[in-house]
C-alpha cells in the first residue's frame, strides 16, 4: 500500500484526467481481437461517446462497451468528451442483452465526468436511461466486468457500473460528485476542489478499503502497455471464476455486492 | 386534525404546527386549513412541498400504518467533515431520523408497501440509511407479496456520503427489479423535486409513473445544464408537463385526487 500514499487524492483526480491517459479505444485495441463495433441504440442514434461491439479476449469471445473521449479536438467534440448522452446507454443496453443471448461476457470500461448535461438529453431521458441500465444490468444473466480506467464520474458512471466485479486502475476515481461541484456547493468554490476530493475518498484504495472495488490495477512505475497486460490477466482469470457460476448464482452474488454497501 | 396530530407525535414527536405561508402569493393560512387544503395554497393554488406525514394522513386508510426501520439513523461512513452536524440539524428541522419514512398500510383497504420522502431532511437526499430503508421496504413487500406505492422528493445522492450514496442508486435498483419480477406493482409518485440519481434510479423504474404538477422533475440540474452549455432554458424545462409530453411519465394527478387514483390503480391491479 507505499504506492497509494505517493499521491494525493486530487493528483489522482487530474491523472484520471489526463488528456493523454489512454481511455476505452487504448483498451480495446491492445487487449480485444477481431474487434467488430456496433453501433446505435435502434431508437433514435449513435452516440459516440460510447464505443460498443464484440471481439476476443484471447479465445474467448466477450462484449465490450466503452466510453471514449477521442484524442483530436474534432474527434472529442464529437464525443462529447466522453459525456455519454441516452442513446449512449441505450446502445450499451441493447448489445449487453445481445451478450447475454448469447451467453458472452460483458466488459465496461469507464472513464468519464459524467453522463451528458443539456436540454436535448433531458427530453430524451437521461435519467429514465441511466435507471433502466441500473435495473436491467442487476438481472443480466451473463458476467459483467467493470473497469474504471480513468474519472468515474457519478450516475453517467454506474450506468455502466452494475457488475460481478470492478476493477480501477490506481490512478483512477470513482465519485458521487466532482471535487469541483462539492466544493461549489459546500464552500461556493470550486478551487478548493483539492480538499473537496480529500474529504471524497474517491481513490482507488478508498474504494478497494469499502468494498466497492475487488481489485485495484498498479500504475505506479509502469507503462501503459505494462498496465494493459496486468488488466488483461485479471480480466482473463474473473471470466475464468464468474463463467462457472450458474446464471442464478452470479444474479444473487451480483444482488448481494450491492446489497451490503451500507447495510 | 386529531388524525395527524397522533401522526405528527408517532412520526416526529411534535404535533404542534405554525401557520403555514404561501412562497408564491404571501397568503399565511392556518395549519387545519393548510391540511384540509392538500397543502395548496387556497388562494393561489400554489403546491406547498408535503411533509411525510401529511402525505401519510391524506393518502392511508385511518390508523393502519406501520412504520418500519423508524430508528436507522445516518453514521458518518467517510468521515466527511461537518456532516454529523448536518445531519443533527436536520432531525431537529424536520424531527425525523432520515429523509423517508417507510412502512404497511391500507390505501382503500388495499395493503401495500409505502415509501415517502420528505424534503424537510436535506432535502430527501440519498445516503446510505434512505438506501437501505427503501430498499429493505421492496424487499418486505416482496416477500409479503405487496404492491408499493413511493412518494418521491429528492435532490439526489447525498454527497457527504460519497461513493456509498452512489451505489445506493444500484442497490435500490436491485431490489425493485426482485419486486417487479415477483409480478408485483410499484408506482412512483414524484413530486418536486426530484432530481439527480434519485431520476436516474428508482423513480424511473414504476410500473406506473404519475406526476404532481409543476413537480420539477430531471436529471442534470438546471444551473449546471446553463452553465455546461451556454443555452437558455426553455420554459417549463423539467417540469411535470414536460415530462408529460416527452413520454416520461404516465400521467399528471392533482394532488386532492392523487389517493382516489392510487386506490383505483391499487384495485385494478389486486390479484383476481
Amino acid at each position: 500500500m507505499a504506492i497509494a500514499d505517493v499521491k494525493t487524492a486530487y493528483e489522482r483526480v487530474q491523472a484520471a484526467r489526463n488528456g493523454k491517459r489512454p481511455m476505452g479505444s487504448y483498451y480495446i485495441e491492445h487487449m480485444i481481437d477481431d474487434f467488430v463495433e456496433l453501433h446505435g441504440d435502434r431508437r433514435f442514434g449513435d452516440d459516440a461517446a460510447i464505443v460498443a461491439g464484440v471481439g476476443y479476449l484471447n479465445r474467448i469471445p466477450v462484449t465490450v462497451i466503452a466510453m471514449e473521449r477521442g484524442d483530436t479536438i474534432e474527434d472529442r467534440m464529437k464525443r462529447n468528451f466522453g459525456c455519454p448522452e441516452p442513446e449512449g446507454y441505450r446502445k450499451a443496453l441493447r448489445l449487453m442483452k445481445e451478450a447475454e443471448k448469447f451467453h458472452r461476457p460483458v466488459i465496461c470500461f469507464i472513464g468519464s465526468s459524467g453522463a451528458y448535461c443539456g436540454i436535448e438529453a433531458e427530453k430524451r431521458g437521461q435519467g429514465l436511461a441511466i435507471a433502466e441500465n441500473l435495473y436491467e444490468m442487476m438481472g443480466l444473466k451473463t458476467p459483467v466486468i467493470s473497469v474504471v480506467v480513468g474519472e468515474g464520474g457519478s450516475g453517467g458512471a454506474l450506468a455502466l457500473g452494475v457488475c460481478d466485479t470492478a476493477i480501477m486502475l490506481e490512478n483512477a476515481v470513482y465519485s458521487v460528485i466532482s471535487p469541483e461541484g462539492c466544493a461549489s456547493i459546500l464552500w461556493k468554490d470550486a478551487s478548493k476542489a483539492p480538499e473537496a476530493a480529500a474529504h471524497l475518498k474517491l481513490t482507488s484504495y478508498d474504494l478497494l478499503k469499502f468494498d466497492v472495488v475487488e481489485k485495484v490495477i498498479p500504475e505506479a512505475g509502469k507503462t501503459d502497455r505494462e498496465i494493459c497486460s496486468a488488466l488483461k490477466a485479471v480480466l482473463l482469470t474473473e471470466i475464468g471464476r464468474l463463467s462457472q457460476m450458474s446464471p442464478e448464482a452470479l444474479l444473487d452474488h451480483r444482488y448481494e455486492k450491492f446489497r451490503k454497501i451500507g447495510g | 386534525m386529531s388524525g395527524i396530530k397522533d401522526l405528527f407525535n408517532n412520526l416526529t414527536g411534535k404535533a404542534e404546527q405554525p401557520p403555514r405561508t404561501c412562497k408564491q402569493c404571501g397568503t399565511e393560512i392556518a395549519y387545519a386549513d393548510y391540511v384540509a387544503n392538500h397543502c395548496i395554497c387556497p388562494q393561489c393554488g400554489a403546491y406547498f412541498r408535503m411533509r411525510a406525514v401529511e402525505r401519510l394522513d391524506e393518502t392511508v386508510d385511518r390508523g393502519t400504518f406501520q412504520e418500519i426501520d423508524k430508528k436507522l439513523k445516518s453514521k458518518n461512513p467517510i468521515n466527511f467533515p461537518d456532516y454529523a452536524e448536518k445531519l443533527e440539524k436536520a432531525e431537529k428541522a424536520s424531527g425525523l431520523n432520515e429523509g423517508v419514512v417507510c412502512g404497511t398500510a391500507k390505501i382503500s383497504g388495499v395493503d401495500c408497501g409505502l415509501f415517502i420522502m420528505d424534503s424537510a431532511f436535506m432535502m430527501g437526499s440519498m445516503g446510505t440509511v434512505v438506501g437501505e430503508k427503501i430498499t429493505r421496504l421492496f424487499e418486505k413487500a416482496t416477500a409479503l407479496k405487496l404492491p408499493v406505492i413511493g412518494f418521491i422528493t429528492s435532490g439526489g445522492a447525498r454527497m457527504q456520503e460519497g461513493i456509498f450514496s452512489l451505489m445506493q442508486m444500484a442497490k435500490v435498483s436491485g431490489a425493485v427489479k426482485r419486486h417487479s419480477e415477483a409480478g408485483l406493482l410499484y408506482i412512483a409518485v414524484l413530486t418536486d423535486p426530484t432530481t439527480g440519481g434519485i431520476t436516474a434510479s428508482f423513480a424511473m423504474q414504476g410500473d406506473i409513473i404519475i406526476a404532481e404538477p409543476k413537480a420539477l422533475i430531471g436529471f442534470a440540474g438546471q444551473r449546471v445544464i446553463e452553465q455546461t452549455t451556454g443555452e437558455k432554458l426553455p420554459a417549463g424545462f423539467q417540469r411535470a408537463e414536460f415530462q408529460l409530453e416527452h413520454g416520461f411519465v404516465d400521467l399528471i394527478e392533482e394532488r386532492p385526487r392523487m389517493t382516489y387514483t392510487l386506490s383505483k390503480l391499487l384495485k385494478l391491479h389486486q390479484p383476481a
